[in-house]
């Protein structure tokens, strides 16, 4: 056992946290050992410490009797370190002479022996009581934050992230990949449960965007580099060439008709390629920015994306006035600095070649749901008519639920939306064609806010729901009512035995999936992704905006398949949490920063291995030196320095040593 | 009541003498490894309770003398969890442990330390099912390796060292 330190007396606390910790740890046993360690002058065990009265605890015993460290064992020091160190403050210590064990997460939750768990969390009290026992009084350190904000991607997320912020007086730059910002919302024909027009809902925001002066917006923009840390990141952009000059295009689209193209011939993206546009065009009439754009891939005047001057360009005639048109434009690079991030760059849809068993892209009238989307919309290529690929207008439609959702073989989480817009879906395609319309579901998740009463309406109206999830989707009739129909086989659970529906569209509801370019994006912003590659919170319920990397928030489907008001108001929380940050005007770090002692022999093997060259070499004294400023606290050249010259607060070595003895101390437990 | 008297109420009197288990202590990453291993907490994954975690902010900062100075007090194994190639929150600190964590192998085995005993993992902040597996695994190991028991070898060497210096004093 260790000698006594002079003038350290330790204060502990073992949380049951309820039954939390209690029922697989004998939290008095462990406050009863901590007792006879050494330098401990008080040792107690608590219900809940992270409640009121137990910080009281703490904070009383700390003045009645002279601590001067603490330790707390209850749960993760990611959850109520911040907590337990104010706590410490409030009762007149320095906060870092504070240090936390794990014993929930680490210990009662994992295991399942008792005696065994009170074993570990004995063994991890006693290396935290070691350990703290050299903690210094450490100050925080203060960096000032940059006021301007990026937001990445242009949906509803960004955009109501960005107008929230911007009408807040912050600067903002939204950047969206895409031509236009409106991302999928724009597409949507209306939304549930309430049928508003989502164009209706959704271009007001879209305007608000263009017009706010605090906003920068950059459509077809992507971000391509990131440097820096909270408060202080320096983003660079690349803007790709539309090959018109966004500042004169009025959005005239005089140029468009000019087009030496007489007809669209080219699948218009918007519509999920059941339209067609020109090679000059305008991604939708209320796209925003209102600005033409060329695609160089089948424009005329380039070949493959190259430049050939070899159309008449008529385009450029018709914009003689303004001369808007430019086809040596290259791509910019923009460097901006910013202070918070919000990424809201959202969500794929579920690739349904994946599940060939349904028939898309084999047979003509299987729909996805986005394609639908379209086809309902009154601006979309068919102005609202339910005409299929083959000409025809369906009388019987099937709309199969969970396609790339809740399935082992493709992706097992609930995308949460498909069932209500499969059922709005539903309602559209029965209202605009006055077919039969079947719903083959799992299960029916209509939890939100009217959702349970707009099931309720579509039973009302006589729309069919058969539970089961569908075989195959096959043109092979069995009877003359088959013929030339797409037949539904489905195992009908309620019913109890296997159904042959035929139909004449079946629209698939694919589910979210993160983007396939979604792992680059993270490294980007040094972000984590979830099992799934959904962009992972900092705790799913207390911090559900919150990344690990201080200043970046997440907002909208990005973070996990979501609906249109959950998304906004996660997008507001986001834009909340960034104005917290840069309205405090500065943000106080850890001060877990390396420094260098005065017996470095100046050998500069650490200098090269600070990924943010924050180490250099004093010519002067012959020695190396940390620009605090800089140190973000990895301790990479603490761990490498051949002479143990490098100090980093809190992780000094001493105390992981403690930490190390303490774990393995061969003392009675 | 005072501590002493609450764990006698509590009827824990001394543990029955429990057969030998391997001693893992494990350096654990704060931004990956460490949340993970609060995710398999979340979930309640259960895994064997052998394991000592001491959180570090990077893998990067694990000193060969943290893993050393483990053995040599007693430890039958020790687990580096850091984040994954690329993903490192110190951009690539990892990298700076694989390389350090390739020396010292080379030298434990030289010192006829079983290349089993020391392990490096790249565990996600999304993978509590790899926390639970790699200790498992590691502990299924050691269990198979047996006791290192570097301390008592230590006391054997030095020994030895004693006898060795008497003999050529004599």
């Amino acid at each position: 056992m260790p000698e006594p330190r002079n003038g350290v007396r330790i204060g502990f606390y073992v949380c049951h946290c309820g039954h939390n910790i209690a029922s697989m740890v004998d939290c008095p046993a462990v406050a009863a050992y901590a007792a006879t360690l050494p330098n401990v002058a008080v040792s107690r065990d608590y219900k809940y410490l992270c409640s009121d009265p137990g910080q009281e605890l703490i904070k009383r015993d700390i003045a009645e009797l002279g601590l001067s460290h603490v330790v707390v064992a209850s749960c993760s020091p990611l959850l109520h370190e911040h907590t337990f160190r104010s706590a410490t403050e409030a009762g007149g210590l320095n906060p870092y002479c504070f240090h936390m064990v794990n014993i929930r997460e680490h210990d009662s939750w994992v295991h399942t022996d008792r005696r065994l768990a009170t074993e570990k969390a004995k063994a991890l009290a006693r290396a935290g009581i070691r350990r703290v026992a050299h903690h210094q009084p450490l100050e925080m350190k203060r960096v000032p934050i940059h006021p301007d904000v990026l937001v990445v991607g242009g949906g509803i997320a960004g955009i109501h992230a960005a107008l929230t912020l911007a009408s807040a007086g912050k600067k903002v730059y939204l950047v969206e990949r895409e031509p236009s910002i409106g991302g999928h919302m724009a597409k949507f024909d209306k939304t549930f449960p309430t049928l508003d027009c989502a164009a209706c809902i959704l271009t007001p925001k879209m305007s608000a965007v263009r017009s706010h002066p605090n906003i920068t917006l950059w459509s077809y923009s992507e971000v391509v580099k990131t440097d820096g840390y909270v408060g202080n990141y320096t983003v660079t952009v690349r803007r790709k060439p539309r090959y018109v000059i966004e500042e004169l295009c009025v959005g005239c689209q005089e140029c468009i008709d000019s087009c030496v193209y007489k007809k669209p011939m080219f699948p218009d993206e918007f519509n999920e390629g059941l339209g067609k546009r020109k090679p000059i065009h305008i991604p939708f009439p209320q796209a925003t920015p209102q600005v033409v754009l060329i695609d160089p891939e089948v424009c005329l005047n380039f070949k493959r994306g190259v430049l050939t001057d070899k159309c008449k360009k008529t385009c450029v005639e018709a914009c003689a006035e303004r001369k808007a048109i430019d086809f040596n434009q290259k791509e910019e690079l923009k460097e901006i600095k910013v202070g918070t991030i919000i990424v809201a760059t959202g969500f794929q849809p579920f690739d349904v070649k994946r599940v060939p068993q349904y028939g898309y892209g084999t047979y003509p009238n299987v729909y996805t749901a986005l394609e639908a989307e379209r086809l309902v919309n009154a601006s979309g290529p068919t102005s609202g008519e339910v005409v299929l690929r083959d000409g025809r207008h369906p009388n019987a439609i099937a709309i199969i639920h969970c396609v790339g959702s809740r399935d082992r073989k493709t992706n097992r989480w609930c995308s949460r939306v498909c069932c209500m817009y499969s059922m709005k879906l539903a309602h559209l395609l029965k209202e605009h064609s006055g077919a039969e319309v079947y719903n083959f579901y799992i299960d029916i998740r209509a939890p939100g806010k009217g959702y349970e009463e707009f099931y309720d309406k579509l039973n009302e109206e006589g729309v069919h729901f058969i539970r089961g999830r569908v075989g195959e989707v096959t043109d092979w009739a069995m009877t003359p009512e088959e013929e030339g129909k797409l037949v539904i086989r489905v195992e009908d659970t309620l019913a109890g035995f296997v159904r042959r529906i035929p139909v004449d569209m079946v629209v698939l509801s694919t589910g979210l999936e993160p983007h396939s370019d979604a792992q680059s994006v993270r490294r980007m912003f040094n972000m984590s992704c979830g099992t799934e590659g959904f962009f992972l919170e900092r705790h799913p319920k207390l911090a559900p905006v919150n990344t690990y990397t201080d200043g970046v928030f997440i907002a909208g489907c990005c973070q996990g398949p979501r609906d249109i008001p959950d998304t906004v108001a996660q997008a507001g929380a986001a834009a909340a949490e960034a104005m917290a940050l840069i309205d405090r005007g500065h943000i106080d770090q850890e001060p877990n920063t390396a420094r260098i002692l005065a017996d470095c022999s100046g050998c500069k093997s650490c200098i090269p291995l600070c990924p943010y060259t924050a180490i250099a070499f004093d010519s002067a004294t012959q020695k190396a030196v940390i620009n605090e400023a800089l140190c973000k606290g990895c301790g990479t050249c603490v761990g490498s320095c051949p002479s143990g010259s490098i100090i980093q607060n809190l992780f000094d070595d001493e105390e992981v040593f403690g930490e190390i003895q303490g774990v393995l101390a061969d003392e009675p437990n | 009541m005072n501590p002493t008297d609450k764990a006698a109420a509590a009827g824990t009197g001394t543990p029955p003498a429990a057969e030998w288990t391997p001693r893992i202590v494990a350096f654990f990453c704060n931004w990956c490894t460490y949340t993970a291993a609060d995710l398999a907490g979340v979930s309640r994954l259960k895994y064997s309770p052998n394991v000592r975690v001491i959180r570090l902010m990077c893998s990067g900062r694990v000193d060969p003398q943290f893993i050393l100075d483990a053995l040599s007090k007693g430890a039958d194994g020790v687990l580096i969890g850091g984040c994954h190639p690329g993903d490192c929150h110190y951009v690539e600190g990892n990298y700076k442990m694989l390389r350090r964590f390739r020396l010292l192998r080379r030298m434990l085995s030289d010192m006829g330390i079983e290349p089993e005993r020391v392990r490096l993992e790249w565990i996600s902040a999304a993978e509590g099912d790899k926390v639970k597996l790699v200790i498992n695994e590691m502990s299924a190991q050691l269990s198979a390796l047996g006791p290192l028991n570097l301390p008592g070898k230590a006391k054997g060497w030095d020994a030895e060292l004693t006898a060795e210096r008497e003999a050529v004093h004599a």
